[in-house]
């Protein structure tokens, strides 16, 4: 008889999260993975330089990590399950093609412009919804991009049905590709130290009993809107980017995709790793790029894949990943 | 006078369209997202048993509740009972398995042609001035009944007081050894027959098209929420109250506002008053 044994690795059994390195090993051990995912990422462009059809689902593939590292953020860390990921995306895009185009501002000012005060406005409107919980939460943040979108629709502004074209495209591919692509690895990093200081501890601690917080003489909902805003920040920047890539602003940026995708990514890489959520899009974005010939088949796809991780497989493969990474596994006899 | 009219029957085309939704959350505290789904499942079912497979009409619509009762349950029995209580995960779950079966049957073929089915009785008659179709009569008939049937089935009839036993309080209820997940399972297929029952019903009055599936959900939504998730009284309220505000702002604004006007109105009432008009038994626990 035999069975599967499965030790921890020492630096793990030490520590966990602070690490006392004792050797060059140990260094390489911990470095290695984080460096593999930021070189990978920065070299991407240079290495499709082969496939040139594929730098522009990069571009796309890394404004769906940003924003599911917005989803990420707020259901796992602060406990506000925002189903509206399109709401940030659609605010973004619209402010940024309406400082570009209207009031022709260059792409380098209406880009900030646009991510921070877009990211004011969804934090104004989701600012009376912060009391409510769950369910109630969630399908207010489900409803908002729908109904922002039959408003424009229904009143015949900002283009309309038409959307405002003419937005000025970013100077050069490699301008456009960066852009994105050191913005999602801030963000990425950014977020996983801001989760670990004090206030990622109140944040934590709103989610699992905000009583206490409150208790604490902590105002529960001054914190839960600068979580907002720091989640809405990243969405409308990707917005505002996504208006520039594509030269265009319309209701498709307030559509499901970018609301089920990134949610898709984050149960699929694992909630509340963050990395797991740029590991989960750089899986799914790519995965529908080549089921674009099924057309709205992929949705279903997408869904069967969502279901599957949540019901069979609900810790995701970044959890999974980083188990069996600080494990040794052998074979002993019994 | 066609202002009161339309808008009871605007208002009963709501219920119907909520009733399931409602029925499955009150009893299972199930958010059931793939309802929509549900409902043009059922209606393209009935198209097909017409028009493939030539069976005629009364049958094929009594075969398509059975089979969209039996695809809740299966849902039910090998998906939805793994993430059973964890909210956020029922919520993405059946709104992906939804998303899923709408996207498919769109993909499948559900576009494009006219798929439509035939109204029950060919005709009008006035009411007071107002033509209405004998359709338009024959669902508001139906719909009522349904309301009477319900009623007394939740309380007269073993199942029913075992559904509302486990509504009321789980714990007890499954004490008095009645099973929760069978109950689920139950109230699951009534509720997708209902959707069904919903679709065979309103359906006829327009094409069968996949949008139709996004449309019912968010009413759905909006009646049960306004009327507080769980109550029945609630929910039959806010689709009055709802579908005289559509028909109003139809009437005096304009037709664009009809969708605007069912989700200003769940923003506002769970802004001003989450648990909605007649919820009251978890007033605590929704705000902070």
């Amino acid at each position: 008889m035999k069975r599967k044994e499965r030790i921890d690795r020492g630096l793990k059994v030490r520590t966990e999260g602070h690490y006392a390195i004792s050797s060059l090993e140990e260094i390489g051990y911990l470095v290695g993975p984080r460096l593999l995912l930021i070189l990978g990422v920065l070299l991407l462009p240079i290495i499709l330089e082969l496939a040139p059809y594929w730098k522009r689902v990069v571009n796309i593939m890394c404004v769906y990590a940003v924003l599911a590292l917005a989803f990420d953020f707020l259901a796992n860390y602060v406990g506000l399950v925002c189903l509206g990921g399109a709401l940030f995306i659609g605010v973004g895009g619209y402010l940024a093609a309406i400082f570009n185009v209207y009031l022709s501002m260059p792409f380098w000012l209406s880009i900030p412009l646009a991510t921070i005060s877009g990211a004011f406005l969804c934090t104004l409107l989701i600012l009376p919804c912060l009391p409510l919980r769950g369910v109630y939460f969630a399908i207010v943040t489900l409803m908002y991009p729908i109904l922002i979108s039959r408003i424009i629709e229904a009143f015949n502004i900002l283009g309309g049905t038409n959307g405002i074209s003419g937005v000025d495209s970013l100077p050069g591919e490699y301008v456009e590709e960066y852009t994105i692509i050191i913005v999602m690895l801030v963000a990425l990093f950014a977020m996983r130290r801001l989760v670990n200081q004090d206030m990622g501890l109140v944040l934590r601690a709103v989610k699992d009993n905000d009583q206490s917080v409150r208790a604490s003489g902590i105002n529960v909902t001054h914190m839960k809107s600068i979580a907002v805003f720091i989640a809405s920040l990243m969405g409308c920047f990707g917005g505002a980017y996504l208006a520039h890539l594509y030269m265009w602003a319309g209701l498709s940026l307030f559509a499901l995709d970018f609301s089920i995708i990134p949610i898709a990514a984050v149960v699929m890489g694992g909630g509340g790793t963050l990395v797991g959520a740029v590991i989960g899009c750089f899986i799914l974005v790519p995965l529908s790029e080549f089921l674009r010939f099924f057309g709205t088949f992929r949705i279903v796809i997408y869904c069967a894949l969502l279901t599957g991780f949540i019901v069979f497989k609900s810790e995701g493969i970044m959890v999974y990943a980083t188990r069996k990474y600080h494990q040794f596994e052998r074979w002993v006899k019994v | 006078m066609e202002i009161i009219i339309y808008g009871i029957i605007n208002s009963i085309i709501l219920s119907l369209m909520s009733l399931g939704f409602a029925l499955v959350y009150s009893i299972s505290r199930l958010p059931n997202f793939a309802h929509g789904a549900l409902y043009i499942t059922a209606g393209y079912i009935v198209w097909l048993l017409v028009n493939k497979a030539g069976l005629p009409y009364l049958p094929s619509i009594l075969l398509g509740l059975g089979a969209t009762g039996l695809i809740g349950a299966l849902m039910y029995r090998f998906i939805i009972i793994r993430i059973r209580g964890m909210e956020i995960s029922e919520i993405i779950g059946t709104y992906a398995i939804g998303l899923a079966i709408i996207e498919g049957l769109r993909w499948g073929g559900l576009r494009g042609m006219t798929y439509t089915l035939p109204v029950f009785v060919q005709g009008s008659m006035s009411i007071g001035g107002v033509t209405v179709d004998y359709h338009r009569l024959i669902i508001v008939g139906a719909g009522v009944l349904t309301f009477a049937l319900l009623f007394l089935f939740t309380r007269y009839n073993r199942i029913g007081l075992a559904l509302r036993g486990i509504a009321q309080d789980e714990r007890a209820a499954m004490m008095l050894g009645i099973d929760s997940d069978m109950t689920a399972i139950i109230s699951l297929a009534i509720g997708s027959g209902l959707a069904g029952l919903a679709a065979v019903l309103l359906l006829p009055l327009g094409n069968i098209v996949v949008e139709q599936g996004y449309n019912v959900l968010i009413f759905a939504v909006a009646v049960c929420i306004i009327g507080g998730l769980g109550s029945w009284t609630g929910t039959i309220v806010a689709a009055f109250i709802i579908g005289f505000a559509q028909i109003l702002t139809e009437t005096f604004i304009s037709s664009h506002f009809v969708m605007v006007v069912a989700l200003l109105a769940i923003i506002v009432t769970l802004l001003i008053k989450p648990s909605g008009i007649f919820g009251k038994q978890k007033e605590l626990e929704e705000r902070v």
